[in-house]
């Protein structure tokens, strides 16, 4: 079991009932290797309470175009597992913001799981969200993460049943990523998304009991964010803020540009 | 030795199991509960094998290859003719036996990656004898290099959607496939076209083919009253392969051997040959072997057949590659090309260059058997969707 508190168990015992975490998705690498560890420090300033640092994967099979296109660059980049780690340790220089490191099951295996897991609980991550890695495959890797303290994070989906969000809540740690549409990542038309959310928190709040619940998928703006997250913990942006930067880079003052757009997001004005 | 994989939970050995997003947790565990009451179901049966014998054209002939014999001068070849099959290639057998089971499941939409085209072709025919409605994600190059069965798809009422990630070839057909699942999950059945993706995928899919191994053991011993000595066939994803070897798995004399596409050779960066050159990870939901960089991202492969050309390889074959219960080389772009031609000369069949890939290691395998061996080839397809890329190849060889 989990020896020891990680950032992220304590920043949702800490945060007072009404109040919505905000989680921002990041590619590390994305737009330029240079840059993510400044975007990272530069979103919590402005708002942002957690961190999911995308590891790149050439076959993102659950990622829209946007991701896709984030981790295509990330990976002409030259971003590798080592620069990753690297970025971590930096981060960590000037910062407590519970961190995530995010992507696919493969780069791990191929890296390493004992040395992987070694090195993001010595760098600094708090967690770990593999989507394609579920709770049928977790022993490749629970163990492991369990042992050098990273929090592992399942998901939930509008066509999970009770049964299944109540074993999710079981094996999750830090909190439970509730997606909130069936299909790939990537921002929606907001209707598209409350359309059929609250039903879905409905079975969420009644199944997920242990763990705190953020919503992510298709979320792009702070009235989206309001209204999805008002029955959870708090919410989830990717693709709009990788489709912000992807606006503005590499034009003069385009980090300002994204900062205020995280500002947006999480106060509704910039 | 009994032969019992997978396990319940997907393994064929340390190979297999479902690493897949959530949201297709619950479309594989209802996929899962649907195949196993088909199983022990004589209606779906009955209705399975009367399609293959009415619609498909089942038992397809094992042909005596007398020509190719003689010139081998060794052991006596027969050839295993799913390129007989209506539509042909051995794609339909499967392409069938998922649509029924879409039917039985109340899906209203089918979708399915294609590499050469055949498993698109096979499963736009199921749809349309069905009325289903159909789309195809194919990659671009592949769209190109096997244009009539573009052609061929769309005449049989299949949408074909041109995918232009990536390689742009069978891996990324794949991958959008897979994002369609995900985001049409609920009316949505993917038949998947080889032994590769999520359990019970691998399962299910060599078992709609082992018919191709079944049909070959009765044929052989009426025709020479004995089991084979040696199976040849080529291994993209590996259905007809395993299709072909899983019947005989238990017979213990029985040599099989699988050929993957080396392309330009698998000691360069231009090949297919995935269990000689590549390394064990995840992709499209099992794990394998595949080609892989350091970082674990997925490397191109190339070979001039598109059905071959994928980095990844059925978790089932790379159970009987570490157990060595099968054998697999590599068969260059050239050596195939060689083998269109003589397999055209010799017995008038002209193979899918999937195919010839197999039978280009007859020039390997045949010196070492004796006069009285058997070796059956499974002649995985025809040729006729390849005429363009045969054409240009010969034509630049003069
Ligand atoms: C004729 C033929 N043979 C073989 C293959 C390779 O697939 P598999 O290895 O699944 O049999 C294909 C794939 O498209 C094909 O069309």
């Amino acid at each position: 079991m989990i020896a020891q508190k990680t950032r992220i168990q304590s920043l949702f015992e800490n945060k007072s009932d009404d109040e919505k975490i905000m989680s921002l998705f990041i590619s590390a690498g994305y737009p330029d290797l240079e840059s993510t560890v400044e975007l990272i420090l530069g979103f919590e300033v402005n708002g942002a309470e957690l961190i999911e640092l995308g590891m790149p994967f050439s076959d993102p099979l659950a990622d829209g175009p946007t991701i896709q296109y984030a981790s295509n660059t990330a990976i002409s980049n030259g971003i590798t597992m080592s620069k990753i780690f690297e970025m971590v340790r930096e981060v960590r220089k000037s910062s407590e913001i519970p961190l995530i490191l995010m992507g696919y099951i493969n780069p791990i295996l191929k890296y390493g799981v004992e040395r992987f897991c070694k090195e993001a609980g010595e760098s600094g991550v708090d967690g770990l969200i593999i989507p394609d890695a579920p709770v049928e495959e977790s022993s490749i890797i629970s163990k492991t993460a369990d042992e050098y303290n990273l929090n592992l994070i399942y998901l939930v989906a509008p066509n999970s049943t009770n049964e299944r969000m109540r074993l999710v809540d079981q094996h999750s740690n830090g909190f439970v990523y509730c997606v909130s549409v069936t299909g790939v990542t990537g921002a929606r038309e907001g209707e598209e998304v409350a359309k059929s959310v609250e039903r879905f928190i409905d079975r969420v709040k009644s199944n997920v009991t242990k763990n705190p619940k953020l919503v992510g998928f298709g979320i792009k703006s702070y009235e989206d964010a309001k209204v999805i997250s008002k029955e959870v913990d708090g919410f989830i942006v990717g693709s709009a803020l990788i489709d912000a930067i992807r606006k503005e880079y590499p034009k003069k003052g385009w980090k300002d540009k994204v900062f205020s757009f995280v500002r947006k997001l999480k106060f509704g004005k910039a | 030795m009994k032969y019992t994989a997978p396990t319940k939970t997907g393994y064929f050995g340390e190979y297999g199991g479902k690493f897949v997003p959530e949201i297709l947790i619950p479309a594989i565990e209802e996929l899962e509960i649907a195949y196993e009451e088909t199983q022990n179901d004589p209606v779906f049966q009955k209705e399975y094998h009367d399609l293959l014998q009415e619609y498909v054209g089942r038992p397809t002939k094992l042909t005596y290859a007398n020509r190719l014999t003689e010139h081998y001068r060794r052991g006596k070849i027969y050839l295993k003719r799913e390129d007989l099959c209506h539509t042909g290639a051995h794609k339909i057998n499967n392409a069938i036996g998922q649509l029924l089971l879409a039917r039985k499941m109340g899906k209203s939409r089918i979708i399915a990656e294609t590499g050469a085209g055949q498993h698109g072709v096979a499963t736009a025919t199921a749809c349309a004898k069905f009325g289903f409605d159909c789309v195809i994600y194919m990659g671009a190059e592949d769209m190109e290099r096997q244009k009539l069965n573009v052609d061929r798809m769309q005449l049989l009422g299949a949408e074909v959607r041109e995918v232009t990630s990536g390689s742009q070839t069978l891996k990324d057909a794949t991958n959008e496939a897979i994002r369609d699942w995900v985001t049409n999950v609920d009316d949505t059945f993917y038949i998947i076209g080889s032994v590769v993706g999520p359990h019970p995928y691998p399962m299910m899919t060599r078992n709609f083919h082992r018919v191709i191994g079944e049909e070959t053991k009765d044929q052989l011993k009426k025709e020479e009253g004995r089991l084979p000595n040696y199976l040849l066939a080529c291994v993209g994803g590996g259905s007809n392969a395993i299709g072909f070897f899983y019947p005989f798995l238990e017979d213990e004399d029985v040599k099989m051997i699988g050929i993957e596409a080396a392309g330009l050779g698998a000691d360069t960066d231009q090949t297919a040959a995935t269990l000689t050159k590549g390394t064990r990870g995840v992709l499209h939901g099992s794990l394998s072997y595949l080609l892989q960089s350091d970082e674990g991202q997925i490397q191109l492969a190339h070979s001039i057949s598109a059905g071959l050309d994928y980095p990844g390889i059925g978790p089932e074959h790379s159970y009987l590659y570490d157990t060595n219960r099968v054998h697999y080389f590599g068969v260059t772009d050239s050596e195939a090309m060689a083998a269109v031609k003589l397999l055209s000369i010799k017995e008038g069949i002209i193979p899918a260059i999937e195919t010839a890939h197999a039978l280009a290691y007859l020039d390997k395998l045949m010196p070492i058997t004796q006069k009285d061996d058997i070796v059956v080839v499974n002649c995985s397809g025809r040729g006729d969707k390849d005429m363009k890329t045969i054409s240009e190849w010969f034509s630049e060889q003069k």
